[in-house]
């Protein structure tokens, strides 16, 4: 029963990661650009929803959509002001730009709610079935995983079946052609980048909750994990996301409970490396040659 | 050979200006006009500086992009503490200790490079971006996990998963414990000095520089140039991706080995992504392939936030906004035109950085 | 300059071989038997058999999508072959790397030019010269009298070699910046400096004025008479094709449709069907 309840806990923190990796491979696929500052939307979605709580006394869910609300124009603004006028520089660049909006986004929140941490009040705890329970399950990491099941279904219906999901799809093959096809390229990138927000938004909340501790700082570590789980999955495929922070929870959850906690995160990297050097694209990911 | 010559004129500018700024600065502490904070700048920019050239090497040379740079710092930094440490008795003179230690963190390092870089360096791009990254978090993890001490029996050394503390080294009386896992090295004796920092830059500058000009330094750009023109001229891409990630990680290991010895005591999380992160940032602002950019936009950005803590709250946060503005500044094709009507001997002058 | 040749191992040369007398007693320098690639379903080329002699000039011509560029790619081994064996210089290349092809002998340019643009046009003959002038990293790093004495040989060979189209003044300019005509004749440059006994050319005249295309004429013929070396060419200008050409191969949907002289290929009806379609029956 324990183990089970390891395996639930890996379930739980990889959807978290999965909500995080699918805004990552969303913005990779279509920008293709490493967006750093990811991961401290993931922060601002956390601190927005405290302070509806804790300030406003609003109801959890109105929290959660207005910490959606307020991350996705955060993110809409971010990609106007800064990744937009660098679209034809190198990918460094915009890889150092990323970095600077993460360094900001970070001393922002820190000027503005301080160094210490913050206490969180759980938006997803009720109680559960006497069955349930026993195994370990927590009403944090069921909305959890729930969630993430929905928003990856959503996702891909959305990516497949609408025509804003398609026109989004033909950037993330070629923006020049799908330009000349009279698809608004800008739009479709802004359009990203407001989902993947929104996404880091609710991954914020969800992960507060679990955890319940939030710093200036807190989305940092979890960023980087999902970046790692999106390009584990297959850099730009949404199933890969969904699928690479998934194993990536359980990895680290069995790696924390069996191995050592100071390794955890050695061991899901040491994973990682294992995959790329199998399968250089990751799990899911297509592999495109070089045409000469 | 006009050419050759040249870039040789420059290559020995840069080693004079260099060793011109040293020389002022050594005055300056000399004559005692650098504060105390300023004096403990001095050290860690020249480690910075190298961290900064041998990076330019991977990323702006080769082509490669790497954010696990500080792992071999980190390598580099704890072999050589352990060297420092362990040989005090044997070599009593410092600065041949701090020499062997510099040479002992490189040559791990560089070990490092091989084992890291031969599996890597068949990915590309983000791939090989990412992978840098994890191992960069993996040794700092691993080390953490490290307990080290050395008695007249030698040096001991365990692995520590789980509880194990110091007391398992089983050192004899007298013994000194140098690495005490998520503590880090402690009790370090300071053997790094302005002067072999100084002379680290050089050495770094002038292997940097003259691989650059050379052979291996042609088809390691032709390969950054074009991987599939380059295997068509009869170039073996591994082995000269190879070389300059090798190359680097051994400047970078010599780097850490003297930042580690300037420190009473170093937990390896100072050796994190931020810290790569970091020394990428000297490396893009410096202008890539730019040696002489590494180099001033190294001490420029090292000593903006040390200068700002006066502003304390808001100073990474400006160093964010300046950051940013930079680069959309520098990105920007009006910019650069107009950059470009007023100095009209830059483009030149870039190209032979 | 051409590299050495071995009595011992000389094959015939078979009887559908289109090589020009003064090479039929000589080793082919290239030799494919049933070469053929898939990707995926899709068999790119097929039944691929063709030799080329010491010294010839060979076309591989055919209409778009036939499938030429894929066999320079078969033959420079970044594409793995399917099936079949090439021999180069009577050396089996199916374990050699791209690299390790060029270091016995072939040479190429590419339909979409590839130089190494950020570096002058000086270093990238240079480049190409990298494994006949060596010296170790180590003579390099510490600027030993070697490094200046095998650079000094390197910038002359360079210079020398690009002399072969007048571009000795072009040297120090950066190859991302020249016009496209220049662009060509320096790659052609850079696969001559890694000392080939063939010469593979992706379209060399592309985008070339007739000015232009009738020197590069002059040029690779010459080319070929001071090497010693064979070069087979892909080429969309006939003009070109059938004045320079000894031997030419057609090749449509990946399978060769007729081999000869210029004047065979001008008279064959199954050439011309593949050009300008079948004609309707009268």
């Amino acid at each position: 029963m324990v183990f089970f309840s390891y395996v639930i806990s890996g379930i739980s923190l990889g959807s978290v990661y999965a909500i995080i990796a699918l805004g990552y491979t969303m913005v990779y696929g279509i920008a293709k650009m490493l967006n750093f500052a990811h991961g401290d939307v993931i922060m601002v979605g956390g601190y927005i929803s405290f302070c509806a709580i804790s300030y406003l006394s609003l109801p959890p869910l109105v929290a959660v959509l207005l910490a959606m609300a307020v991350c996705t124009v955060l993110g809409v603004v971010i990609e106007g002001l800064a990744y937009r006028p660098l679209r034809q520089a190198g990918s460094l660049a915009v890889l150092i730009t990323a970095i600077g909006v993460s360094y900001f986004l970070q001393n922002a929140a820190q000027l503005i709610w301080g160094v210490t941490p913050k206490i969180y009040t759980s938006v997803a705890s009720f109680p559960l079935p006497e069955g349930l329970s026993s195994l370990g399950l927590t009403s944090e990491a069921l909305v959890t995983i729930v969630s993430c099941i929905v928003i990856m279904l959503a996702l891909t219906a959305f990516v497949n079946r609408t025509k804003m999901g398609k026109a989004m799809r033909a950037c993330s093959e070629d923006k020049g052609a799908a330009q000349l096809m009279g698809i608004n390229v800008n739009q479709a990138i802004s359009m990203t980048f407001a989902i993947g927000s929104a996404l880091a938004a609710i991954a914020g909340v969800l992960l507060c909750s679990s955890y319940t501790t939030l710093f200036p700082t807190t989305g940092s570590m979890p960023g980087i994990k999902a970046f790692t789980a999106a390009v584990f999955g297959g850099i730009g495929s949404i199933p890969g996301a969904f699928v690479g922070g998934l194993l990536l929870g359980i990895i680290e959850s069995m790696a924390k409970a069996y191995i050592s906690t100071d390794l955890a995160n050695a061991i899901v990297f040491a994973v990682l490396i294992v995959v790329l050097l199998v399968k250089p694209t990751g799990l899911l990911g297509r592999y495109v040659p070089e045409k000469v | 050979m006009n050419r050759l010559k040249k870039t040789t004129v420059v290559d020995f500018a840069t080693y004079i200006g260099v060793t011109i700024a040293f020389l002022l600065v050594l005055g300056c502490q000399k004559g005692g006009l650098l504060t105390n904070a300023m004096n403990s700048w001095l050290v860690p920019i020249c480690c910075f500086i190298v961290m900064s050239v041998s990076l330019n090497l991977v990323v702006g040379i080769s082509g490669e992009l790497s954010l696990g740079h500080c792992g071999f710092m980190c390598v580099g930094a704890f072999t050589g503490i352990i060297a420092g440490m362990s040989l005090s008795d044997v070599i009593p003179v410092d600065s041949v200790r701090l020499l062997l230690a510099i040479l002992v963190g490189a040559f791990f390092a560089a070990i490092t490079g091989v084992l890291v870089g031969v599996p890597v360096l068949r990915l590309r791009g983000d791939y090989l971006a990412i992978v840098t990254l994890a191992f960069g978090q993996i040794i700092k993890d691993l080390i953490n996990c490290l307990l080290v001490g050395y008695d007249s029996k030698g040096l001991h050394i365990i692995f520590n998963i789980g509880k194990k503390t110091v007391n398992d080294l089983h050192l004899e009386a007298g013994g000194v414990a140098i690495i005490k896992g998520a503590q880090g090295a402690v009790g370090i004796r300071k053997l790094a000095s302005f002067p072999a920092g100084y002379l680290l830059v050089m050495v770094s500058l002038i292997v940097v520089l003259n691989l650059v000009r050379s052979r291996a330094g042609r088809a390691i750009m032709a390969i950054r140039d074009n991987r599939i023109a380059a295997e068509s001229v009869g170039l073996s891409v591994t082995k000269y991706k190879l070389m300059a990630f090798v190359t680097s990680a051994a400047l970078a290991g010599a780097a850490g080995a003297l930042y580690g010895l300037n420190y009473g005591s170093l937990v390896s999380s100072r050796f994190d992504f931020n810290t790569s992160i970091l020394v990428l940032v000297y490396v893009v602002l410096g202008g890539l392939g730019n040696i002489w950019g590494s180099i001033i936009a190294t001490i420029v950005l090292y000593v903006l936030p040390e200068a700002l803590r006066q502003f304390d709250a808001y100073r990474m946060l400006v160093y964010a906004i300046v950051l940013i503005l930079v680069m959309l500044a520098t990105n920007n094709e009006h910019l650069k035109e107009m950059l470009g009507r007023i100095l009209p001997g830059r483009k030149e002058a870039d190209s032979d950085g | 300059m051409a590299k050495e040749f071995r009595r011992g191992k000389m094959v015939p040369v078979p009887s559908h071989s289109i090589v020009p007398e003064r090479d039929v007693n000589r080793l082919p320098v290239l030799e494919c038997q049933h070469l053929g690639i898939d990707f995926g379903g899709l068999t790119a080329v097929d039944e691929f058999n063709l030799t080329i002699g010491r010294t010839e000039i060979a076309g591989l011509i055919g209409p778009n999508g036939a499938g030429k560029t894929t066999v320079f790619n078969l033959l420079t081994k970044v594409y793995q072959p399917t099936r079949g064996t090439i021999l180069l210089n009577g050396k089996d290349t199916h374990s050699m790397t791209t690299s390790q092809v060029n270091q016995n002998g072939i040479a190429r340019t590419f339909q979409n030019i590839r130089l190494f643009s950020n570096l002058t046009v000086e270093e990238n003959v240079k480049v190409g010269l990298h494994n006949q002038i060596r010296y170790p990293m180590w003579d390099g790093l510490l600027r030993l009298p070697r490094f200046w004495k095998q650079e000094k040989l390197a910038h002359e060979s360079a210079l020398e070699l690009l002399s072969i189209f007048g571009m000795q003044d072009l040297a120090s300019h950066e190859a991302g910046s020249l016009p496209y005509g220049a662009q060509r004749r320096l790659e052609i440059v850079r696969a001559l400096a890694t000392n080939p006994s063939l010469l593979l050319l992706d379209e060399p005249a592309a985008g070339m004025n007739p000015s232009e295309t009738a020197d590069l004429m002059e040029n690779i013929v010459r080319i070929r008479d001071t090497f010693q070396i064979a070069v087979m060419l892909i080429e969309h200008d006939m003009n070109l094709v059938m004045n320079i050409c000894e031997g030419i191969c057609v090749l449509n949907f990946g399978r060769i449709i007729a081999k000869g002289t210029p004047e065979d290929i001008q008279a064959n009806p199954a050439v011309i069907e593949a050009y300008l379609g079948k004609q309707k029956e009268a």
